[in-house]
């Protein structure tokens, strides 16, 4: 369908997602294809239909706010990828 | 053959100290060594800490301790955090993740004495039909190694099936869990939306992920959802409703139900040898004194179109966390924003990227009321459509899958069709209603199983559980085991 057309490039890059050509080609048409068949929700006249984002509908869940024991400075940190001083390390953000 | 009893048969057998939890745990590592080579239904296993829990259960018994599930080998499929054990999600993007804490559902089952081992294999992120998205490779079926498990809880299903444990672990977010039990012979429950916690879940799609067993028959999916049920401060979806005794509600007696067969299920692409199964299947209920009402489910045929709206949605936003700073692998750039880029596009499959672009764009603007918001309308339509079916029958009767086993790489080429396999399952999910499939017959040649879908109402396991035991005590499909 003419209407479904992802600019995969601009897309992925507000994922943050790189991809190499061949991928934006092949996601392109795979996307293209499932965009196609998506379009047949648009047959039904759903103006006055609520939408529907939990299908058990549960509204201001709220728990004590108390203290309570939680992961330990060295467990947070024991999968990071790269540490020093009890932080995570990044790439420089600010010159 | 302690690995093939059912965790009723298993703890009577430890009560009466006939056999130790030692030897059941053995017996099911020695199965996994003879076959799962073939198989691949686990990511890996630690030998050496399941024996050390299955001592201490052993231990437990001896001072007379009683518990639902104490010494019984309960296999997890790799995306439910267990303290001190790797968790990938079947992902490169992990890298050697180990889970600083456990589950919800994963405590309850250790509180209920399970020795919890094992990492099951499954699609990236939960997102597949067929277990052929792991980064460490496909599943094969027992039944026919040169086909899939199904998905995306395929390693889970297998490793029921074949033997290697007691029961298992899966997760449901469009049929992940009653598919590949459907396609491996075994049981397979996915509760009402809020049943059981969340909370070291790796979230794929918020609104429509649950956890749930496999198990070799309905009494074990009874007792695993009792043992894990409940409401959980750490998850605000789960619902503070209280929890039933599920296996007293097996009594059998099903006369009077009224189960409905919806007529839009009886589509073109449904397998011959699959509807026979399921009308015989209704037959029997009829035998047995249930109801069959004719329901129709207008809005079935939009059922996929708005799964892969909303659960792409959410899944965008899920796998945001995933970004090579705190945690998993790394590759680094120039600045934060190449250093995300480049650890995401080297670290995700092929079918994580897929559904991440989708979901992005769904959510872009300009898009969002065009896709998001209208599939969360169509949503509120297939919801309403089971509240109206459930105001008329007690519980719902379907096929779970259109087909048995597909064979490997059949549809890895064409996502869409891949979608369509998840036809009968996914509304399921959006509705937060609760199924379950059950081992129905099998197709004549090759030998495939064919599982029987029920739906029930928003926590109506009761019902759904006692149709599906009344089925399981007429018939002895669930007794047959693939030869591996």
């Amino acid at each position: 369908m003419a209407s479904a057309e992802i600019d995969v490039k601009y897309v992925a890059h507000l994922a943050r997602l790189a991809l190499t050509p061949d991928e934006e080609k092949t996601l392109g048409a795979q996307l293209g294809n499932i965009l196609g068949y998506i379009e047949k929700l648009r047959e039904l006249d759903v103006t006055s239909v609520e939408p529907t984002a939990h299908a058990v509908p549960m509204v201001n869940v709220t728990r004590a706010d108390e203290v309570r024991p939680s992961l330990s400075h060295e467990d947070a940190l024991r999968n990071a990828p790269r540490q020093a001083g009890g932080l995570f390390i990044v790439p420089k953000i600010v010159e | 053959m302690l690995n093939q009893l059912t965790i009723s048969e298993l703890t009577a057998k430890l009560a009466q100290r006939d056999v130790s939890a030692r030897e059941a745990m053995q017996s099911c590592l020695d199965r996994i060594a003879r076959v799962d080579g073939k198989i691949h239904a686990f990511i890996s296993h630690d030998d050496a800490d399941a024996l050390a829990q299955a001592d201490a259960a052993d231990q437990e018994i001896s001072r007379g301790a009683k518990k639902p599930l104490l010494g019984v080998p309960i296999a997890i499929k790799d995306v439910l955090a267990v303290k001190n054990q790797p968790l990938n999600c079947a992902s490169k993007i992990l890298g050697k993740f180990i889970s600083p804490y456990d589950a919800t559902a994963i405590e309850k089952l250790k509180a209920a004495g399970a020795v919890v081992f094992g990492r099951c294999n499954m699609d990236e992120f939960a997102m597949g039909s067929s277990t052929e998205n792991s980064a460490f490779g496909p599943t094969h079926n027992p039944w026919d190694i040169t086909r899939i498990p199904g998905g995306s809880s395929g390693g889970s299903a297998a490793a029921v099936a074949a033997d290697e444990c007691i029961a298992a672990l899966g997760t449901d977010t469009g049929g992940s869990i009653r598919q590949p039990a459907a396609l491996c012979g075994c049981v397979g429950l996915k509760p009402t939306y809020g049943r059981i916690s969340r909370y070291g879940l790796v979230a794929f799609a918020s609104s429509l992920d649950q956890i749930g067993p496999f198990t070799k028959d309905v009494r074990d999916a009874a007792t695993l959802l009792g043992v894990m049920s409940g409401h959980d401060l750490r998850d605000s979806t789960s619902v503070p409703q209280p929890v039933p005794d599920y296996a007293r509600a097996l009594t059998g007696d099903i006369k009077g139900l009224k189960l409905g067969l919806p007529k839009e299920y009886l589509i073109g692409g449904l397998d011959p040898e699959v509807k026979a199964a399921v009308d015989a299947a209704v037959k029997k209920y009829q035998e047995l004194g249930a109801e069959i009402v004719e329901i129709s489910l207008p809005h079935t045929d939009y059922a996929v179109a708005v799964y892969y709206i909303v659960a792409t949605a959410e899944a965008s936003a899920n796998l945001a966390r995933f970004d090579g700073i705190r945690y998993g692998a790394r590759v680094d750039g120039h600045d934060p924003i190449e250093l995300y880029s480049q650890t995401r596009g080297a670290g995700f499959g092929a079918e994580v990227k897929r559904r991440i672009i989708l979901g992005t764009y769904v959510l872009s603007s300009g898009y969002h009321d065009a896709y998001y918001l209208q599939a969360q309308k169509v949503r509120t339509l297939i919801r309403n459509d089971f509240l109206k079916a459930f105001e008329q029958v007690d519980a719902i009767v379907t096929p779970t899958s259109p087909t048995a086993a597909f064979k490997l790489g059949e549809k890895s080429g064409d996502p869409l069709q891949m979608y369509l396999s998840d036809i009968f399952t996914i509304s399921c999910n959006l509705a937060g209603i609760c199924g379950i499939s059950i081992p129905c017959g099998f197709t004549q040649n090759p030998r495939l199983p064919i599982g029987l879908q029920l739906l029930g109402k928003p926590f109506g396991e009761e019902t759904m559980l006692n149709l599906a035991y009344a089925f399981e005590q007429a018939t002895s499909w669930h007794k047959e085991k693939a030869a591996i």
